[in-house]
């Protein structure tokens, strides 16, 4: 097994005009995060374990596996975010600005291409390959 | 990569047959046409078929060595259905938006 150190990371920012606090309670609380994430049983405490799900699409099964790794109330959360072979951490950091808090959202982990498949061989192919005769259903 | 090539890994893999094979060399390594006959249980030229068809999908590499050819996966055949980083690029940009909606709908 290739055990390559290098993994890329996806950072999207965005301010918006409402303060840290709002915010944190749209990101923490389980009926909110459903309003613009997904359905969750999401608990704000270190360790708890949880999924997020949502509609199978093409190629995927619609459920993330997740554990809660950082809570800081109004400014750190994060969690990992595991789907079919696919080990990332999303963490999320909000920062007070003058109009409202700086929405950060980093997820790390994404290693490359293929040491993802190569990881995908060794324990998500079960998984990942019966997704696809749903897929190839949708192909004409 | 384009969707035609995904379109391609879909369509080699659709076939349960070619699937398992493809799985056993996933597994398994390297294996020879007369090892994956043997587990496959079907004729050997349907078996070099299956191949065939693999090896256009670029999902499998062969080799010959005197009299037997010894065929391989090729892991990274699958990059274009495990683009993640452009997913998830998309889905949290959109994700995003949802999230102002809801701030924007929510008391202070």
């Amino acid at each position: 097994m290739t055990d390559t150190t290098l993994t890329r990371t996806l950072v999207i920012e965005r301010e918006m005009p409402h303060a840290p606090e709002k915010v944190w309670r749209a990101l923490t609380q389980g009926p909110l995060i459903q309003e613009w994430l997904m359905t969750n049983d999401f608990q704000p405490v270190v360790g708890h374990r949880f999924t997020f799900r949502s509609t199978p699409v093409q190629g995927w099964n619609g459920i993330i596996d997740s554990e809660v790794l950082v809570v800081e109330p109004n400014s750190r959360l994060s969690y990992s975010w595991g789907s079919m072979g696919l080990e990332t951490v999303v963490t999320w950091t909000l920062t007070l600005t003058k109009g409202g808090t700086q929405v950060r959202m980093e997820q790390s982990g994404f290693r490359s291409e293929t040491d993802a498949a190569y990881k995908g061989a060794t324990w998500g192919w079960t998984k990942f390959i019966g997704n696809l005769e749903r897929v190839v259903g949708g192909l004409d | 990569m384009t969707q035609a090539n995904a379109n391609h890994v879909f369509r080699a893999l659709s076939d349960p047959t070619r699937r398992s094979i493809f799985e056993e060399l996933t597994r398994q390594g390297e294996q020879t046409v007369h090892a994956l006959t043997r587990y496959a249980g079907v004729s050997q030229p349907a078996v070099s078929k299956h191949l065939t068809v693999l090896k256009r999908a670029k999902l499998v590499r062969h080799r010959r060595e005197g009299r037997e050819t010894h065929y391989r996966a090729q892991a990274d055949a699958l990059a274009p259905m495990v683009d993640w980083l452009n997913h998830y690029g998309a889905f949290w940009r959109d994700r995003f938006d949802q999230l102002e909606n809801l701030l924007q709908r929510m008391e202070k």
